[in-house]
């Protein structure tokens, strides 16, 4: 099986969408689940990317990734006809999806990437959708016509204000929560630190939360526990039991600690990559 | 020199066994012989087998002290009923080849099984000779001659003979080695099989889990190649419940028949203060990272990185604690303890591996348990607090209880934690298969000939007995293949 990339394109400085070739995976995939890729089956790093959406027919999945690592990195670098190490999938539980009423989904960053799968369905299942789109600047902005054709409302925010509203995204959604009546599901799916603001902001509002982890995984079968969170005071594997899972009960703070784990390390690999570019005249 | 009077010593004693006079005295008398190792300060610093193997001369002479006995209590000791007083006999006579063979009649994997097997809980126990010494160091070394033959012939093994195509369909999932003996037992049977694998490589615990320096990935590497020879189809990347259910296999892939062997994947922790904290990793974790995805060689082409602890603490006793510690050792830890909250004997681990663990330098901390893990402001850890134990009265195991003695804590200089307790079953195929019956604990319910309560769905090893051993779970494989043919034949499934 060659997992063939069919399409390319750059969505922003650091943030790339591909369509692969993966049928198996394309017929499967509901929202919310993901696959684990690797740039090199030889010995490529296994990483989990949610898969953004998938078309069945032509047998492709899309998949969104922000460039941070050295197989992001090396990922962003295969053109049009290479092909992937591998792509397994479809893992983690699917979204709930069902008629709830209105449910707001708030986006950061790359996380507009996994939520645009489950805005689509929510949509689908006949729900009122709300988008809030947050960004740091408005090149970090992704997905914002997609969701644009899709949502009932959308707002724009971005940190410094050059496009949108010069907010975080916990503002609007405080401001849609005293609605009444009010939303009946929010579904976070960002930065560690945003999604942990929003679901304060939620449950103060009392408005069920949906979150979507990205924890560090390395098989996304259960068996290595590296994913693990504490969700209500239990462990809990996000790549089987997850990867979404009620905001209100998710320790937010344990789990921000250990995104660090590898950071340091991954950095170093990434400077090495980049100065291996160099050297073989890519810029 | 010493080797021409090792090879005196043993034609003398085939020549007194001709002449009918060979005495069980004189078996006695044969020194245990030992298996050469690398150098144990040189290993530190290499992933290299360890244990390096008998000569044909000290094969020959290890199996010069079996008696033959009547009752062979050893065969009994075996899982799989191995005819050992047999092959042992064909090895004293220099007949490998035949020693072989009779192996094989029962054990498709005997370079796995003669490295990884418990012997000493086995075939080694029951022993006689180990019985007449009280010691059972002094057994026949059983597995190190099953090693020997094994290692003797996978240079140039040949591959078994398949029956014409029947036109049925199996499906195997999962490539440990349970489910390389059905799809190698029921491809003979000269069925279609396809073997689906969720990781990117084949192998299952034998090449994620057990260390290369323990069971070298090339003997993994020429099982599977041997399937393929076969004609066994095997995709990996696909993962059961997810990509298709089993349902869709049989319903709509056509498949006719179905084994589960998806091993026991759910790794347990201690749920103690700490465990969160940056530097705490499952055993599976850290084994894999270094095992599959080679982490050790993280900036030299492989891309998974493991921050190298200096100070290591692995919690457990068995194989898999055992094997962290070791590696651990090998990636230049300074100081690795090993943390048994009961004492030595009750170490479930293979006797060589403690011995090896020990050559190289592993601190053991017996008697003694984590209370917590104690972490630095940004969340790494900095040691762990344990208290001491003593053992008190036996519990339902049979086994000394141990019981904390008070006011003993005391914090153990460390910063990385392994977590080597065990593992539950995987709960993928439970989640995603409604119909097949599990018990409370997460298991897959089977019949005597490994038949699940789904129609035409088998299972074995790890997913039906919990964490169990190599040799189980090909046993298990063995009467799973045996029944699938069976029903097969007889037009059960359709
Ligand atoms: C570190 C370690 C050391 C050990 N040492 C020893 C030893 O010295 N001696 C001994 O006898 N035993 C040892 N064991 C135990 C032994 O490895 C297991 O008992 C044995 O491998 C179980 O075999 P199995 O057939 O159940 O499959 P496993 O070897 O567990 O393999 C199962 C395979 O199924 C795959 N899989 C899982 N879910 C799916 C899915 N949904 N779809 C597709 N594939 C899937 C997995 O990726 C895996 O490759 C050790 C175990 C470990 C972890
Ligand atoms: S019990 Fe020991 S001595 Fe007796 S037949 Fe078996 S291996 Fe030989
Ligand atoms: S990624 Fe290994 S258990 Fe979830």
């Amino acid at each position: 099986m060659l997992y063939r990339i069919v399409a390319h394109k750059q969505l922003s400085d650091n943030v790339f969408q591909i369509d692969v070739d993966a049928p198996l995976v394309a017929r499967a995939r509901k929202a919310g689940q993901f696959v684990i890729v690797s740039s090199d089956a030889a010995s490529g790093e296994r990483i989990p990317l949610t898969v953004a959406g998938a078309d069945p027919e032509a047998g492709t999945i899309r998949l969104i990734f922000q460039r941070v690592g050295k197989t992001t990195a090396a990922m962003a670098d295969i053109p049009v006809g290479g092909a992937l190490g591998y792509v397994a999938g479809p893992l983690g539980r699917p979204t709930h999806i069902e008629k709830f009423g209105t449910v707001v989904c708030v986006g950061g960053g790359i996380g507009n990437a996994p939520l645009l799968a489950i805005a689509t369905a929510m949509k689908e299942a006949g729900n009122r959708v709300i988008t809030i789109l947050g960004a740091r600047t408005q090149e970090l902005v992704i997905l914002e016509d997609e969701f644009a054709g899709l949502s009932d409302d959308i707002i724009v925010v971005t940190d410094d204000g050059s496009h949108g509203r010069k907010a975080l995204v916990t503002e609007p959604l405080k401001e849609i929560c005293s609605r009444d009546p009010r939303p009946n599901l929010a579904v976070v799916i960002g930065p560690t630190i945003m999604m942990k603001f929003c679901c304060e902001v939620t449950k103060q509002f009392e408005v069920p939360t949906q979150v979507s982890l990205n924890t560090i995984m390395v098989d996304g079968t259960g068996m290595c526990g590296g994913c693990r969170v504490e969700v209500g005071g239990k462990t809990k594997f996000v790549c089987v039991d997850g990867p979404e899972f009620d905001g209100h009960q998710v320790n937010f703070d344990q789990m921000m600690r250990r995104m660090t784990a590898y950071k340091e390390l991954e950095k170093r690999e990434m400077e090495q990559y980049q100065k291996h570019r160099c050297k073989i005249g890519l810029k | 020199m010493i080797v021409d009077s090792q090879e005196r010593y043993l034609q003398e004693l085939l020549d007194k066994q001709a002449r009918g006079e060979l005495k069980a005295k004189d078996r006695y008398a044969i020194p245990p012989q030992d298996m050469p190792v690398q150098d144990g300060v040189e290993r530190r610093s290499n992933m290299s087998e360890v244990a390096l193997g008998y000569t044909a001369l000290q094969a020959r002479l290890e199996a010069m002290r079996c008696l033959g006995c009547a009752n062979a209590p050893c065969v009994e000791g075996c899982p799989v009923r191995i005819r050992i007083k047999d092959f042992v006999a064909e090895i004293a006579a220099g007949r490998f080849d035949h020693a072989l063979a009779i192996i094989k009649e029962n054990s498709l994997l005997p370079a796995v099984c003669g490295r990884v097997c418990p012997q000493e809980v086995q075939c080694q126990e029951r022993c006689t000779v180990g019985k007449k010494f009280k010691d059972p160091n002094m057994s026949v070394s059983i597995g190190r001659l099953e090693r020997f033959v094994a290692d003797l012939a996978s240079a140039g093994g040949q591959t078994p003979q398949v029956a014409p195509s029947t036109g049925k369909k199996v499906a195997v999932i999962g490539s440990g080695p349970g489910g390389i003996v059905v799809a190698a037992d029921t491809r003979r049977a000269g069925h279609e099989v396809t073997m689906f694998e969720a990781f990117h490589k084949p192998g299952g615990v034998k090449v994620y889990g057990i260390p290369e320096f323990r069971l070298p990935k090339k003997i993994v590497q020429e099982e599977i190649d041997v399937l393929e020879k076969m004609g066994v189809k095997i995709v990996c990347n696909y993962i059961v419940g997810r990509t298709r259910t089993i349902e869709q296999l049989m319903q709509e892939d056509g498949f006719d028949a179905v084994y589960v062997g998806v091993g026991a994947g759910l790794p347990k922790f201690m749920n103690i203060e700490g465990e969160y904290l940056v530097g705490v990793y499952s055993a599976n974790e850290y084994l894999t990272r270094t095992n599959l995805m080679k982490a050790y060689a993280f900036g030299q082409g492989a891309d998974t990185p493991i921050a190298a602890g200096k100070k290591v603490a692995v919690l457990g006793g068995g194989n898999v604690a055992m094997d962290a510690a070791r590696m651990a050792v090998r990636l230049g830890a300074e100081k690795v303890y090993l943390v048994y909250r009961r004492s030595e004997v009750e170490m479930p681990a293979r006797i060589e591996e403690v011995h090896h663990a020990k050559e190289e330098g592993v601190i053991f901390c017996t008697l003694q348990n984590p209370q917590r893990i104690l972490g630095s402001e940004d969340g790494h850890v900095v040691g762990m607090e344990c208290l001491r134990y003593e053992l008190g009265e036996p519990d339902e195991s049979g086994r000394r209880r141990p019981v904390a003695i008070k006011g003993s804590a005391f914090v153990l200089d460390v910063d990385t934690v392994i977590v080597a307790i065990g593992n539950g079953p995987n709960p993928l195929i439970e989640q995603t298969t409604p119909g097949l019956e599990f018990n409370k604990w997460g298991n897959i319910v089977v019949d005597e000939g490994c038949r699940t309560s789904m129609k035409g769905v088998y299972a074995g090893g790890d997913i039906v007995l919990g964490a169990a051993t190599i040799i189980l779970a090909m046993g298990q494989g063995r009467i799973a293949a045996k029944a699938i043919n069976a029903d097969l034949a007889a037009k059960k499934l359709s």
